[in-house]
């Protein structure tokens, strides 16, 4: 953010204990030490204190330095912190709430702003959704002064603050463009003793389908702050997203894999993972998906849900197999194929030495789930 | 009857001679569309499987045969030119298949689309069929389909396919089925499809299939209180979904409390849809509410 005009506080990265303890020093013994890591809601989870003094710093610093930290959208087993952030705490007056993401209802980027900064803002949404500003900016015009004044004056800002803000959105208008973001947001945006805007915590979603042309967004890609799992599907193309419950599905669609989940939880059972492994995979695709799902330890029974279009139902009957074969695996699967090759998939399920119980339909399937759960 | 292609729907395929493009045209001229031309910059002059000329630009298969309606497969760092080539030429319905569009550059799209007749479906959808007129333009496999009185509405690909399964399990035919995408930022919307299937006289229900993520459910909501003649059943899939975590399709993201699924139920009920409770469900409602 700073590379784009957007103050932030001064700090630098510390990955060791000593580091930590440099830095709080360097600030003068009060400091705010932040854990570095790829996830939302980390202030909530312990990952962001204020220290007074660089002993207080080393401990805590012992406390969150190859721990893995556990917020609301890493999943129960969380990810890893390598690196804090210290830096120079801000003499806070006021905490805004700013961001930029795309709104489908109104086609168009969109900046939301409120005066109700620091909290989550789905709560203030929810509670107060009156101080939630929004203002639609026009993909071909950008994002226009008199929108940044309507925020400001909006937000009840002081007048010599009006043009320091509308700079600072449309600078990070300029970044979520440049850098093909989905999500640009700053929480707190810190309204300073001495009257200066400063972003003093921020989070950036890139969108997948541009890494094309983002190399360099490419490169901030840190797998060890990814599921292990999750990684190895992004690798190979597939959809992955692992869950808490035994159930692990494979389907072709994200509509009808999130379906098929809906449908596990039906008879009492929860998913393991969302899985989509596309139209267009072939059996070593198929092949790798099952044995990602088999690679989790928590997957007690498979449901194979496939409604064959342009994927064959062939085709991923024999990556199962397969996937079986090469572990010596021997899960319990609940198949239901249907459309493409449906026939000679259900064959190939058939003659292999699998324990597959063959459904031909959606409700079939959740029945032969909550039999087998009761065996 | 049926909505947006029927039997002189003079079909373009942008893209015809790459992989997916052919192997799809292909099974399309199968089932019955009339495909006309395709377009390959740099490859004008050839033949698609000894019938379908091939041009360059998408004005000369306008001009030359008639083209009325385009489906895309092009890549998705050249499909954003595709789309605007065949507005700009005139074509009446654009269906673009191809998946993976940075979203920004669609914002661009939707935005030079305002104000045009044109009408654009997708991206990173299946695509439309009208069984009883024998035109397909997408990548759904043809024969699960039958002619009939149902039609159906969706934001998902497979999916589609359950529904229109079950339907055809029980004899319920359809008079069109269209895909509208799972992207957050696309064409056609719920809305504009309902709007078309209420003033079909040859529809006598809809099946819509919505998803997490966005306010598209709540916007069909809205039409279906104030302006739908007709009775819709339907599904949303993703409760099981967790917050802040994209399920595959761009869209499937929650992100505040209209994009959750018991949200979107509670807004299509209080509109006067029927809520169809779980997937294995859609042809079973569907014979219900047709029965009366």
């Amino acid at each position: 953010m700073s590379e784009y005009g957007i103050p932030v506080p001064k700090g630098r990265v510390a990955m060791t204990k000593q580091q930590v303890r440099d830095a709080v020093d360097e600030l003068g013994g009060v400091a705010v030490v932040k854990a570095q890591v790829h996830a939302g809601g980390r202030g909530n989870a312990g990952g962001v204190k204020v220290v007074k003094s660089a002993d207080e710093a080393e401990k805590l610093a012992d406390s969150l330095l190859g721990k893995r930290l556990v917020t609301h959208q890493t999943g129960p087993s969380g990810v890893p912190v390598e690196q804090l952030l210290v830096e120079e705490p801000a003499a806070i007056q006021k905490e805004l709430y700013l961001a930029i993401t795309i709104d489908g209802g109104t086609r168009s980027a969109v900046v939301i702003a409120s005066e109700a900064g620091g909290v989550e803002i789905e709560e203030v949404a929810s509670s107060t959704p009156e101080k939630i500003l929004r203002e639609p900016v026009d993909s071909v015009l950008g994002f226009q002064p008199f929108q940044g004044r309507r925020l400001a004056y909006g937000m009840q800002l002081p007048p010599s603050l009006v043009r320091p803000f509308t700079d600072l959105v449309a600078n990070l208008y300029r970044l979520f463009i440049e850098k093909d973001c989905t999500l640009a947001e700053i929480n707190p945006l810190v309204i300073t003793d001495n009257d200066q805007v400063l972003a003093v915590d921020g989070k950036l979603n890139f969108d997948d389908d541009a890494f094309y042309r983002q190399k360099d967004v490419q490169e901030l890609r840190d797998v060890t702050q990814e599921d292990p799992l999750e990684a190895q599907a992004t690798d190979s193309g597939i959809s992955y997203v692992r869950l808490d419950g035994d159930v692990g599905c494979l389907v072709n669609g994200a509509g009808l894999a999130m379906a098929t989940m809906d449908i596990i939880q039906t008879v009492g059972a929860a998913p393991a993972n969302f899985l989509d492994v596309g139209g267009g995979a072939d059996d070593e695709r198929v092949k790798l998906a099952f044995g990602i799902i088999l690679s989790d330890p928590a997957v007690k029974r498979v449901l194979i849900n496939v409604f064959g279009g342009i994927l064959r139902c062939d085709v991923v009957a024999r990556g199962v197999v397969a996937a079986c074969e090469e572990r010596g695996a021997q899960p319990a699967i609940v198949a239901r194929m249907s459309g493409t090759n449906s026939e000679e998939g259900r064959k190939v399920l058939e003659d292999s030495d699998l324990q597959v119980h063959l459904v031909n339909t959606l409700t079939e399937a959740a029945e032969a789930l909550k039999e087998g759960m009761s065996q | 009857m049926s909505i947006l292609v029927n039997k002189d729907s003079r079909v373009l395929v942008q893209g015809i001679t790459g992989r997916e493009g052919g192997f799809h045209a292909q099974r399309c001229i199968e089932y019955g569309t009339n495909v006309v031309a395709g377009v390959t910059p740099g490859r004008g002059g050839s033949l698609f499987q000894e019938s379908v000329r091939v041009y360059n630009r998408v004005d000369e298969a306008v001009e030359k045969e008639g083209a009325n309606v385009s489906m895309i497969f092009v890549p998705a760092a050249f499909a954003v030119d595709a789309i605007l080539e065949a507005a700009d030429a005139g074509i009446g319905l654009i269906a673009c298949i191809t998946e993976r569009i940075p979203t920004l550059e669609m914002l661009k799209v939707v935005r030079s689309l305002r104000g045009k007749t044109v009408r654009l479906l997708g991206p990173n959808c299946p695509g439309l069929i009208s069984p009883g007129d024998n035109c397909k333009v997408g990548i759904m496999p043809g024969n699960i389909h039958q002619p009939g009185r149902v039609g159906v509405v969706s934001r998902s690909g497979t999916l589609t396919y359950e529904a229109v399964g079950q339907l055809s399990a029980r004899n319920l035919g359809q008079s069109t089925v269209v895909g509208i995408g799972g992207d957050p930022v696309s064409g056609m919307g719920f809305v504009e499809v309902l709007r078309l299937f209420n003033d079909d006289p040859e529809t006598d229900m809809v099946v819509l299939m919505g998803e997490i993520g966005g306010t598209k459910e709540q916007e069909a909501a809205e039409f279906i209180k104030t302006e739908m003649q007709k009775p819709v059943a339907s599904l949303i899939v993703g409760a099981t979904a967790p917050p802040g975590r994209r399920m595959g399709h761009a869209g499937a993201i929650i992100t505040g409390s209209a994009a959750r699924a018991d949200e979107k139920v509670a807004a299509l009920q209080s509109a006067g849809a029927v809520v169809i409770p779980t997937p294995g469900d859609i042809g079973r409602i569907a014979e219900e509410i047709l029965k009366g």
